[in-house]
C-alpha cells in the first residue's frame, strides 16, 4: 500500500472483462510510472480471481468475493470498493464512465469526501496534485482541471487510452469484505435482453446513423430510403432513441451498441464522446453536420457541412444513379 | 407517491460557446440556456408515475438561466408545485455544492422519490444525482430508463441501462433517489397557450435553502475547444455535388455496386 498507487476498478461483463478495463490499466500504468507507485486492479464479485491472468498489467490484483456482488447493485459494490480504497489509500482511483461507474464513482467520492472528475481523457502528475484533461459540454470543449486531494476519483472516458502490453507483478490477493455487505434498498431482479426480431446493427456492413439533425420522426423515412439504397440499416444516437423514433436496439454508443461497419454515414450526429465510443471502429466514416465544430468531424474520414435533410434525398438519388 | 424532480439549466450546445478572457470558464453571458435533457426526462417520468398511481410532483430548481420558463412549462405539463432556490453569482455551483442546497430544500418536502437527470453536460465534478442522494442519506441508482410502481407497497421497479440495449431490472425500496437517463416515453409537448396559462396562475415557492461553496476539490485551470478536425477531409459544394462526391467515394471503395 502506498499513497502513490493507482487503483483501477476492473469491470466484468459476463465471463469477460470489459474492454475499457484494459484502457484504464494502461492509464494507471502511465500514471503509476510518474508517481512511483504500483497499479492495483480491483475486481468485485464471485470468480473475480479467474480474471487475474488478464489483469497482469497490474502489480496487484485484488479480487473481492461476496455473494452480494454476484449481480450488480449499487450499495454492495460501492461499499466493497470503499473498503479497498480505504485500506490501500491510493493516489487515484480510475473508474470507467459506464453504467456501473456512474453509480459507484460519485457514491465513493461522496462517502470519502474525495474529489471526483468526470469525462477524463488524460491524467498527469502536477506537483502534489493531478492534472486531468476532461471532455466538457458534449466534447465541444476540453477542460484542464487540477485535482488537489487524494484519493482522486477519476471517471475515464472509454477510448482515451490504448491498452498496453506492459506487465506488472500480477500478484493476486483474494479478499472477503471485513463486514458482511448490506444489500441496501436497491436490489437486482433480472436482466432484460432486447427482443429478437429487429435488425442487428452490429452485423451490418453499412449503417446510416441519424442524430438530432433528423428533427422529427417523419424524417426517419428519408434515412430508411437512403439505407435501403446503400443496402444497409438505419441506426441512431441516443436523443433519437429517447424520442422513441427508433428502438433501443438501433442505438449506437456507450449505452447502445458497439458497431464496426464498412461504412458509417453519420447524419446530423454531433459526435459526443459517448456516441464515438460505439462507432469509431468503423472502416469508413462520413459525417454530415451543419456545425463545423461538431466533434464527429474529429473521427470522420470525410465530412460535409450541409443539412442532412437536404443531402439525404440527393444522396439516395446519386446512389441510385450509380447503380443504374 | 410524492415525487420531487430537480431540473437544471445548461448551455445550449447548438449555440456557439464562448470562453471568458481568463480562459478558465464558459462565458455564460453569451450562452443561451435550455433545460438539461435528462432532467426533462426525469420530469416526464415523474408525471407518468403520478398519472399511473396518484400523488404529487414538485419541481425544484436553482434560480439560474431561463428557469422561470422551465418551471412554468413543468406546471403546464402537470407538475403541482414549483420551488426556486436563490442562486447568487454568475455561474451555477459545482454538482457537489448544488447537491447540498437541493438537499436542504428537499428535506422538508417529505418526499418518497427524487428524480434527477443522470448527467448534465456542464458538470465536471460528477453527477448531481448521486451527490444529492448522499446529502439526503438516501439510496441511489442511476442510468435509469423507465420506472414503474413496484409489486410491493413502498417500492418501485427501475430499469438500469447497460451496453447493448440490455437492461437490469432493479427493485427499489422508497424513499430513494434515481438518476434518470430516459423516461418510459419521450417528454410530452405542451402548447404555448398552456404555458402562458401557467404563468398567470402558478406561484413559485421560494426555498429558504442557501447555497454555500464547499471545499474546492477540483479547479479548472484552462478551458479550450479541441483542436480542429484533423482527420476529416471536408467535401464542399452544393448538396447535389457533395452527394455525387460521396457516391463516388463509396463506389471507389466497393460500397456501391
Amino acid at each position: 500500500m502506498s499513497a502513490q498507487d493507482v487503483l483501477v476498478l476492473a469491470e466484468s461483463r459476463g465471463d469477460a472483462l470489459a474492454d475499457v478495463t484494459f484502457e484504464l490499466l494502461a492509464a494507471g500504468r502511465e500514471l503509476a510510472r510518474a508517481t512511483g507507485g504500483e497499479v492495483l486492479a480491483v475486481v468485485l464479485g464471485p470468480g473475480g480471481a479467474a480474471h487475474a491472468p488478464a489483469l497482469a498489467v497490474a502489480d496487484r490484483i485484488i479480487a473481492v468475493d461476496d455473494p452480494r456482488l454476484a449481480e450488480y447493485s449499487p450499495e454492495p459494490f460501492a461499499s466493497a470498493l470503499r473498503e479497498v480504497v480505504e485500506a490501500e489509500q491510493p493516489r487515484a482511483v480510475l473508474i470507467a464512465s459506464t453504467s456501473i461507474g456512474w453509480d459507484v464513482a460519485p457514491l465513493l467520492a461522496a462517502r470519502l469526501d474525495a474529489p471526483l472528475a468526470t469525462g477524463c481523457q488524460e491524467i498527469c502528475l502536477d506537483g502534489d496534485g493531478l492534472m486531468v484533461t476532461a471532455s466538457f459540454c458534449g466534447g465541444k470543449m476540453l477542460a484542464e482541471c487540477r485535482v488537489a486531494a487524494s484519493p482522486a476519483i477519476l471517471m475515464m472516458l472509454p477510448g482515451s487510452y490504448r491498452p498496453t502490453d506492459e506487465t506488472g507483478k500480477g500478484e493476486l490477493e483474494q479478499r472477503k469484505p471485513a463486514a458482511p455487505l448490506e444489500p441496501g434498498a436497491i436490489a437486482f431482479e433480472q436482466w432484460i435482453y432486447p427482443e429478437a426480431g429487429d435488425v442487428d446493427i452490429t452485423q451490418q456492413d453499412v449503417l446510416v446513423a441519424v442524430g438530432r439533425g433528423i428533427q422529427q420522426h417523419d424524417n426517419v423515412e428519408l434515412a430508411e430510403e437512403l439505407a435501403q439504397a446503400l443496402g444497409g440499416a438505419v441506426c441512431a444516437s441516443r436523443p433519437v432513441v429517447d424520442q422513441g423514433w427508433l428502438p433501443a436496439t438501433r442505438q449506437v454508443g456507450k449505452s447502445g451498441m458497439i458497431v464496426k461497419p464498412k461504412l458509417y454515414l453519420a447524419l446530423g450526429v454531433s459526435g459526443a464522446p459517448e456516441h464515438q465510443e460505439g462507432m469509431k471502429g468503423a472502416e469508413l466514416i462520413i459525417a454530415v453536420n451543419t456545425d463545423p465544430k461538431a466533434p464527429i468531424f474529429d473521427v470522420a474520414h470525410y465530412g460535409a457541412e450541409v443539412d442532412m435533410l437536404d443531402l439525404m434525398p440527393a444522396l439516395s438519388e446519386a446512389i441510385a444513379a450509380r447503380k443504374g | 407517491m410524492n415525487i420531487v424532480v430537480v431540473v437544471r439549466q445548461v448551455p445550449d450546445l447548438i449555440e456557439p460557446l464562448e470562453i471568458v478572457p481568463t480562459g478558465d470558464a464558459l462565458d455564460l453571458d453569451t450562452a443561451s440556456f435550455i433545460l438539461n435533457e435528462s432532467d426533462d426526462h426525469a420530469l416526464e417520468q415523474a408525471l407518468l408515475l403520478k398519472e399511473a398511481g396518484g400523488g404529487s410532483v414538485t419541481v425544484v430548481a436553482l434560480d439560474f438561466g431561463d428557469v422561470d420558463n422551465t418551471l412554468y412549462t413543468a406546471v403546464a405539463k402537470g407538475a403541482d408545485r414549483i420551488v426556486k432556490i436563490a442562486c447568487d453569482g454568475d455561474t451555477p455551483p459545482a454538482a457537489r455544492d448544488s447537491a447540498a442546497v437541493y438537499a436542504e430544500a428537499i428535506k422538508p418536502l417529505e418526499v418518497e422519490l427524487v428524480l434527477v437527470g443522470v448527467q448534465a453536460h456542464d458538470e465536471l465534478d460528477g453527477g448531481l444525482s448521486p451527490f444529492l442522494a448522499a446529502a439526503l442519506e438516501l439510496p441511489y441508482v442511476g442510468v435509469i430508463r423507465g420506472v414503474k410502481a413496484g409489486d410491493a407497497s413502498g417500492t418501485i421497479t427501475a430499469c438500469k441501462e447497460f451496453p447493448g440495449a440490455v437492461m437490469a431490472r432493479m427493485s427499489v425500496k422508497l424513499p430513494a433517489v434515481l438518476g434518470i437517463l430516459g423516461a418510459d416515453q419521450p417528454p410530452r409537448y405542451v402548447p404555448v397557450s398552456r404555458i402562458r396559462g401557467a404563468m398567470k396562475t402558478a406561484q413559485f415557492e421560494e426555498s429558504a435553502a442557501t447555497l454555500a461553496a464547499g471545499e474546492l476539490l477540483l479547479s479548472v485551470s484552462r478551458l479550450y475547444p479541441p483542436a480542429p478536425a484533423t482527420r476529416a477531409e471536408m467535401l464542399s459544394g452544393s448538396e447535389e455535388e457533395i452527394a455525387g462526391r460521396i457516391a463516388e467515394i463509396l463506389a471507389e471503395k466497393g460500397l456501391v455496386k
